[in-house]
C-alpha cells in the first residue's frame, strides 16, 4: 500500500468516471432528503445547511426523522441519533488518514467529505497504489458533495411547492429510505440479530417511552453484540 | 430550536470525522470499538425503519406507510437501485391516500 506509483491516464479517467457516476446516483437521493426535511418543518435553507455542514446521509435523515422539532427532548433525540450514526465516519477517517496525508485546511476539507462513498471508492483502488486511492477519494467525495447539496435544495423547494407531504407518499419514503440504507449492511448472522433486536426494542418501548428514546435505546443492541463477539476474531 | 439542532448535530458529526483523521489510531483501532461502530448503523437504521413505519408519537399504527415499506422490501429483493426503492414506497402510499 506504500507504493507511490504513477497513475496512468486511462486509470485516472476510469476512476473519475466511476466516482462521478456514483456521486450522481447518490446525489439524486438528496431529493428525498430535501423533501423529508421539508415535511419535518425545516425550511429549504435549514435542509441545505444540514447537507452542506453535516453531510452524512443517514445522520441527516435521523435529524429530520424525529418529526417537527418543537422541544429540547426532541432536539436532543435528533442530535444523539445523528452522532451515533456518524461514529462510523470516524473509523473511515482513521482508514483514510495515512492514505491522504493531509494537514491544515486540506485535512478539514478531507474530513468533511469522509463518508461511505468516498472511502469505498478509495479503498477499491488499493491495487493501483496511493495516487489512485487519493484520486478516487477526492473525486467521489467532492462529487457527492456537489450533487447531494444541489438535489437537497431541489427536493426541499419542490416539496414546499407541492404541499401536503402524505399526499405524495413522502410519509412512506422516509422509512423506505432508511430501509434502503440498511439493506446492504444486513450481511451475515450478527447484523441480522442486531437489526431484529433493535426492531423489537422499538416495538416494545414505543408505546411507553418518550418519543425518540426507543430508537436511541436500540443502539445498545450494537454495543452488546460488538462487545461480546470479542473472542471470535 | 431547529437551527440549534441543525448546527449542533453538524458540528458534532464534523468533529467525529475530523477526530478519525487527526487521532493517533490506538483508541479507534481497537477491534471492539470497530465492531460496535460497524454494527451501530444496523441497529439505528433498523430502529428508525420500525419507528418511522409504525410510530405516530407514542402509538403504533398500521397505515399506508406500512404498505409502502412492504413494497420497498419487494423492490429491494428484486435488487432495484436506491431511488427506485424510495419512489416505489412513496407511490404506494400516495395511491392509498387517494383511494
Amino acid at each position: 500500500m506504500n507504493q507511490e506509483v504513477e497513475l496512468p491516464d486511462n486509470e485516472r479517467r476510469r476512476i473519475t468516471r466511476d466516482g462521478v457516476s456514483l456521486a450522481f446516483t447518490v446525489g439524486l437521493y438528496g431529493t428525498a432528503f430535501g423533501a423529508a426535511a421539508s415535511s419535518s418543518g425545516l425550511s429549504p435553507w435549514q435542509a441545505l445547511a444540514l447537507s452542506a455542514l453535516l453531510f452524512s446521509g443517514a445522520s441527516q435523515f435521523a435529524v429530520v426523522g424525529v418529526g417537527v422539532i418543537t422541544s429540547w427532548p426532541l432536539a436532543v433525540t435528533a442530535i444523539t441519533g445523528a452522532l451515533l450514526l456518524g461514529t462510523r465516519n470516524a473509523l473511515y477517517g482513521l482508514r483514510m488518514a495515512p492514505i491522504l496525508q493531509v494537514r491544515g485546511l486540506r485535512r478539514v476539507a478531507a474530513a468533511q467529505i469522509t463518508i461511505d462513498e468516498s472511502t469505498g471508492v478509495a479503498i477499491s483502488q488499493e491495487h493501483l497504489g496511493l495516487p489512485a486511492m487519493r484520486h478516487g477519494f477526492w473525486v467521489t467525495g467532492l462529487g457527492v458533495y456537489v450533487f447531494w447539496n444541489s438535489f437537497t435544495l431541489l427536493g426541499a423547494l419542490g416539496a414546499d411547492a407541492l404541499g401536503d407531504p402524505a399526499q405524495f407518499g413522502l410519509d412512506a419514503a422516509v422509512p423506505a429510505a432508511f430501509l434502503g440504507l440498511l439493506w446492504p449492511r444486513l450481511k451475515g448472522r450478527t447484523p441480522w440479530a442486531v437489526g431484529m433486536a433493535a426492531a423489537i426494542t422499538v416495538l416494545i418501548l414505543l408505546p411507553h417511552a418518550p418519543v425518540g428514546v426507543p430508537v436511541i435505546t436500540s443502539a445498545l443492541a450494537a454495543v452488546i453484540a460488538g462487545w461480546k463477539n470479542g473472542g471470535a476474531k | 430550536m431547529i437551527w440549534a439542532t441543525v448546527l449542533i448535530s453538524s458540528l458534532g458529526c464534523f468533529l467525529l470525522k475530523y477526530a478519525g483523521m487527526a487521532m493517533p489510531d490506538a483508541w479507534l483501532s481497537s477491534p471492539r470499538v470497530q465492531r460496535i461502530a460497524n454494527l451501530m448503523p444496523v441497529a439505528l437504521l433498523s430502529a428508525l425503519v420500525i419507528a418511522q413505519t409504525f410510530g405516530v408519537g407514542q402509538t403504533l399504527v398500521l397505515d399506508a406507510r406500512a404498505a409502502g415499506v412492504a413494497v420497498a422490501i419487494v423492490v429491494l429483493l428484486l435488487r432495484a437501485p436506491f431511488p427506485v426503492v424510495v419512489v416505489a414506497a412513496a407511490a404506494t402510499s400516495a395511491l392509498l391516500h387517494r383511494l
